[in-house]
């Protein structure tokens, strides 16, 4: 299978002397759905800029359609579309004109340009703004704006970088159609984001990034897979002054009196709710505690940080 | 990226910048032409009157030459720079950096941008002065190179000065304290022979000097300086600086972490 992008040893230090990665591998399949999830300040936006020629790398090599940034950085550029996390535009620009002006920088002569423009702009909604300045826009057109720019030169690879922060529910739902409707198209899109409900809905592969090491990096069935324990928050008739003692069954109470059961893969709910009748327990409502993924997520993210803690010590 | 793809990313700079500066002419193209028109009737009309003949012509022709070489310089820096900066400080700047664009091509479009600022000025200053004299032109290809040459210069200075500039207020210290100066001492309002010798050799070491003479010369014939030498320097600077703003570029000062 060929890649869209490979990533060799990558290490970044900055002119403060702060590492931020420190020799990553990284690999993502042609036409793959891939989200690189971490904490804030884990390295995912510095590898992200290595890649686009936005940071420039200390280490390591870049290959984004097997053209490497070290020797065919104009080739490889010509594969990639980018949506940052910040607004980068120029405010005082009409929305066609950022469109057609960034195809210009990709040698896209301007008819060509504005065909590619419009095409984009309609699918993302925006057509009717094509005049507006870009600061009149609100700040979920501003952010389809940027995917439109990204898109205008038809990319095979789309980076994007937290490409629904602070989009409103319904509209960051109609985005995700739209990036899965490229995807399914052939287009690659690697995202990063805060938001593990995107990344599960979305991504077939992931990688986990932390203190600028990649600390797992695999498909997202397989490291759902490792979760093997879910916990059940249980919203009771009468509130409880303690949690009732269940063979097998870790309990507490959590926020607001609610009842927490941690119940594993191998055990089954019908063992909670028989040993919650015999104590007089009746349940009025149930749900999960947390996203499958976010849990996962927070659980790798603190052992790192324990091992991280243990190496110093 | 293939010659015509660059030509392409080339003439996509030069109409953004000549979109910007357009859409904002009350800022770029009014404000030199007031100040230029108060020069000619000020200093050309009123004062120049009572000043008489300088190097042989009446002192509103002598100066014409000098105005329009000075707002020249000053648009073609502060075309550059502001717009320049200002994709840096508003983070537009990535647009172009994350595209193929060679830097060379990045480099002439903003230098054309800058080029084609300072060169409007330049014409419209020229027909304004028309209103006050009658210019002849004793020499066009000295004007003109010499007209676009320093346009060229000051465009690569305003891109250098862009770069190194971390806030609003490092892109007006080289125009206030550098570039204004110099101009004013540069010759656009006297003749150096009207300077005791030492001053007379302390001005020779004032690039500016140069490229008004030499535009003086290619519109009245008359110049301080030889021309030949003032063309070549002006050559060598544009060599330097661009080299500079190349590897500037290369380097990622000032826009890439």
């Amino acid at each position: 299978m060929s890649h869209a992008l490979e990533i060799k040893g990558l290490s970044k230090t900055y002119g403060d002397g702060f590492a931020a990665l420190k020799g990553i591998d990284l690999t993502v399949a042609e036409g793959d759905f891939f989200a690189l999830l971490g904490p804030n300040g884990a390295g995912k936006s510095t590898t992200l800029g290595i890649v686009c020629s936005l940071v420039n790398k200390s280490g390591g090599a870049v290959k984004v359609f097997g053209h490497d940034i070290d020797t065919d950085l104009s080739a490889a550029k010509m594969h990639l579309g980018v949506v940052p996390q910040e607004f980068n535009f120029n405010q005082f620009e009409k929305v066609f004109d950022i469109v057609t002006t960034q195809a210009g920088y990709y040698g896209i002569p301007l008819k060509q340009a504005a065909a590619s423009a419009e095409k984009y702009l309609k699918k993302l909604g925006l057509w009717d703004k094509r005049d507006t300045p870009a600061r009149m826009l609100s700040g979920g057109m501003k952010r389809r704006l940027m995917i439109a720019r990204a898109l205008v030169h038809e990319p095979g690879l789309l980076i994007l970088d937290e490409p629904t922060a602070g989009v409103d529910i319904e509209l960051r739902r109609s985005m995700w159609t739209f990036l899965e409707e490229m995807n399914r198209q052939g287009t690659t899109i690697i995202l990063t984001t805060h938001y593990l409900e995107e990344a599960e809905a979305l991504c077939r592969n992931i990688a986990i990034i932390d203190h600028g090491r990649i600390i797992k990096h695999t498909s997202k069935r397989e490291l759902l897979q490792q979760l093997n324990l879910q916990t059940f928050v249980l919203d009771t008739e009468s509130p409880l002054s303690s949690a009732p003692v269940l063979e097998g069954f870790a309990t507490r109470l959590g926020d607001e009196g609610a009842l927490e059961v941690d119940v594993e893969k191998s055990q089954s709910l019908n063992d909670v709710f028989v040993q919650l009748e015999r104590e007089g327990v009746r349940v009025q409502s149930m749900r999960t505690k947390a996203n499958r993924l976010e849990e996962l997520f927070i659980r790798m993210v603190e052992e790192n940080a324990r091992e991280k803690l243990e190496e110093a010590v | 990226m293939t010659p015509r793809a660059m030509a392409v990313a080339f003439s996509t700079i030069v109409v953004r910048e000549v979109r910007r500066f357009t859409r904002i002419w009350a800022q770029t193209l009014l404000p030199p032409a007031v100040t230029m028109t108060l020069y000619f009737i000020i200093f050309g009309n009123l004062i120049g009157s009572r000043i008489g003949e300088m190097g042989g012509f009446d002192y509103m022709s002598y100066i014409v030459p000098g105005l329009i070489m000075m707002s020249v310089i000053t648009n073609s820096y502060a075309n550059v720079v502001s717009s320049f900066f200002s994709m840096k400080f508003q983070r537009s700047i990535e647009e172009l950096l994350v595209s193929p664009v060679p830097n060379w091509v990045i480099l002439a479009g903003y230098v054309a941008g800058g080029m084609a600022r300072g060169l409007s000025i330049g014409v419209i200053v020229t027909l304004l002065s028309l209103a006050f004299t009658q210019l002849q032109i004793h020499h066009l290809p000295v004007m003109v190179l010499t007209v676009i040459l320093t346009s060229a210069l000051f465009a690569l200075g305003g891109f250098i000065n862009a770069m190194l500039a971390t806030k609003f207020d490092d892109i007006s210290i080289v125009p206030t304290f550098v570039l204004t100066p110099l101009t004013y001492l540069g010759g656009v309002f006297y003749s150096i022979q009207l300077l005791p010798e030492f001053w007379q050799a302390v001005s020779m070491a004032n690039p500016i000097l140069y490229m008004v003479n030499a535009f003086r010369y290619g519109i009245l014939g008359v110049s301080d300086v030889n021309v030949v030498v003032a063309l070549g320097m002006i050559l060598v600077f544009i060599s330097v600086l661009s080299a500079v703003a190349l590897v500037m570029l290369k380097r990622g000062k000032g826009i890439r972490h």
